[in-house]
C-alpha cells in the first residue's frame, strides 16, 4: 500500500485544504478561540481544577450538577450562536447600493444554517432540559432522577453534537442548506462536500442525548413523586415538563429515522429523496417536521411552565385556574402533532388538506390564550413584586400575544402563500421564540440561581439585561415584519433594492441593543458573584417560593431532602409554612445514592470520534470507534456497584448546620 | 407509590399530619417503565420507516417489484424462525422465574441461535436481491425495502449481542435482580421485535407480491 492509499484510509476527505485559512473573519475566530480556550484551560491547571472537575462535575450523576452544566453549555453556545446573528444582520444593513459586505452568499448560507440550528439545539434545547433537570427532581421531592447515569451521558452526547458543530467552523464547513437541510439540496448532487454531513452527525449524536433524557425525565415524574402528590397536585413546571418529555419522546425518533434516511441517500446512494429513481423529496419535508413542529412546544412548554412559577410566586397567589393550566398544556402537547403541514401549505397538497392544517393550527392558538388569561388572572388583585423574573413575565406576555396573533394570520393558507418564505415568518417565529423561550430562559435563570448558587443575582444588572433585551426585540423585528409585507424573502446575503436598506439598518440596530443584553447579563453574573456575600440566601427560600424545592437549603444538598416530604396541598411548600410544618430534626436514616461515573463522557467522547470520522469518510476510524462503543457500553453493563449510602451521621452533621445558619439569620 | 392516594388528606385529623416521612422512602423501580417508553420510541422509528415505506414502496423506477423478487416460502421460513425464537425467550423467562439459572441459559442459547437463523436467513434473501441487480440504489422501493428490513435486521443483531452479554453476566453473577430486570427489558425488545416482524411481514412482504 502506497503512502496516498493509507493517508485516504486513515483521513477518509480530510486534507489540509479542509482548514479554511484562506477566510480572515474564520482564522480571525479560530485565533480567539484558541487564545480563550488555553487561557482557560492554564486557568485550570493552574489551579489544580482538573481532578475536581472530573470528580466533581463531568462525571457527576447528580441531577443539580447535570442541570448546572447543561445551563453552561446553553449559554456558551448562545454567544456563539449569537455571533452568526449579528453578522447577518450587519451584512444584511451594509450590502447595498454596489456594497457587496463582508460575507460572500457561499459563507452567509452556512452562518443562517448554524445560527438556527446552534439556537434551537444547543442553545434553548440545553438551557430547556437544564432547567427541567434541576427543578423537576426538587419539585417531586425526588433525591435525583430515575436513571442517573443516563442523565450524564444524555448531557456529554448533546455536548458532544455541539463540539461537532463548533469543529465545522474550523475544519471543513456547515451545511449550506438552512436549519432544516431540505433536500434534493442536501443531497448528494447538490451539496458534496462535507456541510450537510456535520448536520447530520451532530444532530443524530445530540439526539440521542435528547431522547434518553426525554424518557428519563417521565420515568422520573410518573414513578418518583413524593408520597401525596397526585397527578394534579403537580407543580405546574413539573406537568409542563411532562408534557414535554412526552413530546420529545414521540418526536425525536422521527428525527432520527429521517436523518438516517437523508444519511443512506448521502453515503450508500439510496433513492429516497432524490429526484430521480422515484424518490420524494417532500417525504423529507413532511417527516422532519412531524418532529419540527412538535420541536418548538418542546422549547415552549417549560417556559409556559416557568411563567406559571414565576407569575404566581410574585403575585403571592395561586395559580389562576391549576387545572385548566394542566389542561390546556395536554391539549396543545396533543394537538402540535396535528399541524405540522402548515410549515409547506404551499406544497400543493389541495385545498381541503391546507384547511384542515390551517385550522388545527388555529385552535392551538385557544388553549395557549387559556394560559395567558390564567396568567391575567393570577395577578389581577395579586400583591406583585417587579423582580426580575417577574419582568421578563410581563415582557413575555405582552410580546408573545403579538407573536402568536402573526402566527395566527400565517396559519389562514391564503395568506400564507403570500408570506410564505418571507422575513414576515422569520419576525413571526423569532417573536415567539425570543419572546416566549427566551425570556422564559431568563426568568426561569433569575428565579432558581440563588436556589441553585446559594445567592441571588444581581437585580440592576438584571433589569438592564432584561430591558436592552425587550427594547432591542422590538426594533430588531418589527422591521422585519415590515420588510416581509413587502415581499422580501429570507436567506439572502443582499438585495438590489436601495429603499429597503433603512429597515435593515433598523435592525441591525436592534440586534446591537441585544448584544447589549446579552452582555448586561453576562456583567450580572460576574457582579453577582462579586457581591455574593450581600446577595446571599440563607432560607433557602428567598421569593417565598410554594413549590418544594424552596423548602431545601440554597443550595440544596446532594441528597436533596433528609426526610421525604409527603404532599396535602398542590402549593405543597407554601402549605407547609402555613401550618408551620418545620423541618424535621432527628431521626436521620442513612440515604441511598448513586455513584459517579467516567462512562458517560468516555461513551459520549467515541460518539463525537465516531461521528466526525464519517463526515470526514474516515471509515476505518469510524469502525474502531463504532467498536469502542459498543465494547464500553457493554463493559458498563459489568459494573453492578452502583450505588452507596450516605451515612446518617453526614446527614445528621448536613443538616444540623443548616439548623445553625438558619438560627444565626432569623 | 400505592401509599399514596391511600390517605387523603382532609380525613386526617389537623395535629397527625405528617409532612416529612420517619421511614425510608423507595420509589417504585422505573426501568421497565423506561424501556417501555424507550420502546415507544423505537416503534415511531419503524412508523417513520413503515410510512416511507408507505409512500415510496410502489415506485419501482422502471426496475422490479416485490411480486418479482419476494420469494415467500424463503420469508415465510425466516418468519418461523422469528417467532419460534420469541416463544423460546418466553420459555427463558417462566425458567427464570422458577430461578432455574442453567436451563434459562439454555432457552436463551436456543433462541439466540433461532435469531442468528433468522438473520442468516436475512442475509442470504439480501445479497442474492443486490447480485440480481436489485439492490437499495436500483428504486425508492428498494431503498425503502431494505432500509425497513434492515433496520429490523439490525436490531435483531443487537438484540443477540446483548443475549450474549447477558448470559456471560447470568453465568457469572447469577440470577440477581439485576440480572432478572435485565433479562425482563431483553424480553421485551425480543417480543416488540417480532410485532415489527409480524408487520413487515405482511404489509412488505405479503402486501409486496399483490398484483
Amino acid at each position: 500500500m502506497n503512502m496516498p492509499d493509507l493517508a485516504k484510509l486513515i483521513f477518509g476527505r480530510l486534507t489540509l485544504e479542509a482548514i479554511p485559512y484562506h477566510e480572515p473573519i474564520l482564522i480571525g475566530t479560530f485565533i480567539a478561540v484558541a487564545i480563550g480556550g488555553i487561557a482557560l484551560l492554564a486557568l485550570i491547571t493552574k489551579h489544580k481544577l482538573w481532578g475536581y472537575l472530573w470528580s466533581e462535575w463531568f462525571t457527576s450523576i447528580d441531577h443539580k450538577k447535570i442541570g448546572i452544566m447543561y445551563m453552561v453549555l446553553g449559554i456558551v453556545m448562545l454567544l456563539r450562536g449569537f455571533s452568526d446573528a449579528i453578522m447577518m444582520r450587519a451584512q444584511q444593513a451594509i450590502a447595498f447600493n454596489g456594497n457587496p459586505g463582508f460575507l460572500p452568499p457561499h459563507h452567509y448560507d452556512q452562518i443562517f444554517t448554524a445560527h438556527g440550528v446552534i439556537m434551537i439545539f444547543f442553545v434553548a434545547m440545553p438551557l430547556v432540559t437544564g432547567l427541567m433537570n434541576y427543578v423537576v427532581p426538587l419539585q417531586i421531592g425526588a433525591r435525583d432522577v430515575a436513571f442517573p447515569f443516563l442523565n450524564n451521558f444524555s448531557f456529554w452526547m448533546t455536548v458532544a453534537g455541539a463540539m461537532l458543530v463548533m469543529a465545522s467552523l474550523f475544519v471543513g464547513e456547515f451545511a449550506r442548506t438552512g436549519w432544516l437541510a431540505y433536500p434534493p439540496l442536501s443531497g448528494l448532487a447538490q451539496s458534496p462536500d462535507v456541510g450537510v454531513d456535520y448536520y447530520i452527525w451532530s444532530l443524530q449524536v445530540a439526539g440521542v442525548g435528547t431522547t434518553l433524557s426525554g424518557i428519563n425525565l417521565i420515568a422520573t415524574i410518573v414513578k418518583m413523586r413524593a408520597p401525596g402528590m397526585s397527578m394534579m397536585k403537580m407543580p405546574i413546571f413539573t406537568w409542563t415538563s411532562l408534557c414535554t418529555n412526552v413530546l420529545i419522546v414521540a418526536a425525536f425518533p422521527v428525527l432520527t429515522a429521517v436523518l438516517v434516511l437523508l444519511s443512506l441517500d448521502r453515503y450508500v446512494g439510496t433513492n429516497f429523496f432524490t429526484n430521480d429513481f422515484g424518490g420524494n423529496a417532500m417525504m423529507y419535508v413532511n417527516l422532519i417536521w412531524i418532529w419540527g413542529h412538535p420541536e418548538v412546544y418542546i422549547l415552549v412548554l417549560p417556559v409556559f411552565g416557568v411563567f406559571s412559577e414565576v407569575t404566581s410566586t410574585f403575585s403571592r397567589k395561586r395559580l389562576f385556574g391549576y387545572a385548566s393550566m394542566v389542561y390546556a398544556t395536554v391539549v396543545i402537547t396533543v394537538l402540535s402533532y396535528l399541524v405540522w403541514l402548515h410549515h409547506f401549505f404551499t406544497m400543493g397538497s389541495g385545498a381541503s388538506v391546507n384547511s384542515f392544517f390551517g385550522i388545527t393550527t388555529m385552535i392551538i392558538s385557544i388553549p395557549t390564550g387559556a394560559k395567558i388569561f390564567n396568567w391575567l388572572f393570577t395577578m389581577y388583585r395579586g400583591r406583585i413584586k417587579f423582580d426580575v423574573p417577574m419582568l421578563w413575565t410581563v415582557g413575555f406576555m405582552v410580546t408573545f400575544v403579538i407573536g402568536g396573533m402573526t402566527g395566527v394570520m400565517l396559519a389562514v393558507p391564503p395568506a400564507d402563500f403570500l408570506l410564505h418564505n418571507s422575513l414576515f415568518l422569520i419576525a413571526h417565529f423569532h417573536n415567539v421564540i425570543i419572546g416566549g423561550v427566551i425570556f422564559g430562559l431568563f426568568a426561569g435563570i433569575n428565579y432558581w440561581f440563588p436556589k441553585a448558587f446559594g445567592y441571588r443575582l444581581d437585580p440592576f444588572w438584571g433589569k438592564v439585561s432584561f430591558w436592552f433585551w425587550l427594547v432591542g426585540f422590538w426594533v430588531a423585528f418589527m422591521p422585519l415584519y415590515v420588510l416581509g409585507f413587502m415581499g422580501v424573502t429570507r436567506r439572502m446575503n443582499h438585495f438590489e433594492d436601495p429603499s429597503l436598506q433603512i429597515w435593515f439598518q433598523i435592525a441591525a440596530f436592534g440586534a446591537f441593543l441585544i448584544a447589549l443584553g446579552i452582555g448586561a447579563f453576562l456583567v450580572q453574573l460576574w457582579v453577582s458573584y462579586k457581591r455574593r456575600d450581600e446577595l446571599r440566601d440563607v432560607t433557602g427560600d428567598p421569593w417565598h417560593g410554594r413549590t418544594l424545592e424552596w423548602s431545601t437549603s440554597s443550595p440544596p444538598p446532594e441528597y436533596n431532602f433528609a426526610f421525604t416530604p409527603v404532599i396535602h396541598d398542590m402549593d405543597a411548600w407554601w402549605d407547609m409554612k402555613e401550618r408551620n410544618a418545620g423541618r424535621r430534626l432527628e431521626g436521620y436514616l442513612p440515604i441511598h445514592m448513586p455513584k459517579n461515573t467516567g462512562a458517560g463522557i468516555i461513551l459520549a467522547g467515541l460518539a463525537f470520534v465516531f461521528g466526525f470520522a464519517m463526515i470526514w469518510h474516515m471509515f476505518l476510524v469510524a469502525g474502531l470507534a463504532f467498536v469502542a462503543l459498543i465494547v464500553t457500553a457493554i463493559g458498563h453493563t459489568f459494573n453492578y456497584k452502583r450505588d452507596y449510602h450516605i451515612p446518617a451521621d453526614v446527614v445528621a452533621r448536613t443538616e444540623a448546620a443548616r439548623t445553625e445558619e438558619l438560627a444565626a439569620h432569623v | 407509590m400505592s401509599d399514596m392516594h391511600a390517605t387523603p388528606s382532609a380525613a386526617i385529623a389537623e395535629q397527625d399530619i405528617e409532612f416529612w416521612m420517619s421511614k425510608d422512602h423507595h420509589p417504585a423501580n422505573g426501568t421497565l417503565l423506561g424501556f417501555w417508553i424507550y420502546l415507544m420510541s423505537d416503534c415511531l422509528i419503524f412508523a417513520c420507516l413503515f410510512a416511507t415505506y408507505g409512500v415510496l414502496g410502489r415506485s419501482y423506477a422502471g426496475g422490479p417489484s416485490g411480486a418479482d423478487l419476494f420469494d415467500l416460502p424463503l420469508v415465510a421460513v425466516n418468519t418461523t424462525m422469528l417467532l419460534l425464537s420469541s416463544i423460546t425467550y418466553g420459555f427463558a423467562v417462566l425458567e427464570m422465574q422458577k430461578n432455574r439459572r442453567g436451563t434459562m441459559m439454555a432457552w436463551l442459547i436456543v433462541t439466540g441461535l433461532f435469531g442468528a437463523a433468522f438473520l442468516g436467513i436475512e442475509l442470504f434473501e439480501f445479497a442474492h436481491l443486490i447480485h440480481e441487480g436489485a439492490g437499495p440504489q436500483r428504486s425508492a422501493f428498494l431503498s425503502s425495502f431494505f432500509t425497513l428490513v434492515g433496520t429490523h435486521g439490525l436490531h435483531v443483531t443487537f438484540g443477540i449481542i446483548w443475549l450474549i452479554t447477558l448470559l456471560f453476566q447470568v453465568g457469572r453473577f447469577g440470577l440477581t435482580p439485576a440480572n432478572k430486570r435485565r433479562i425482563m427489558c431483553l424480553s421485551m425488545f425480543w417480543h416488540f421485535l417480532d410485532v415489527v416482524w409480524v408487520g413487515v411481514f405482511t404489509f412488505v412482504y405479503l402486501m409486496g407480491v399483490l398484483p
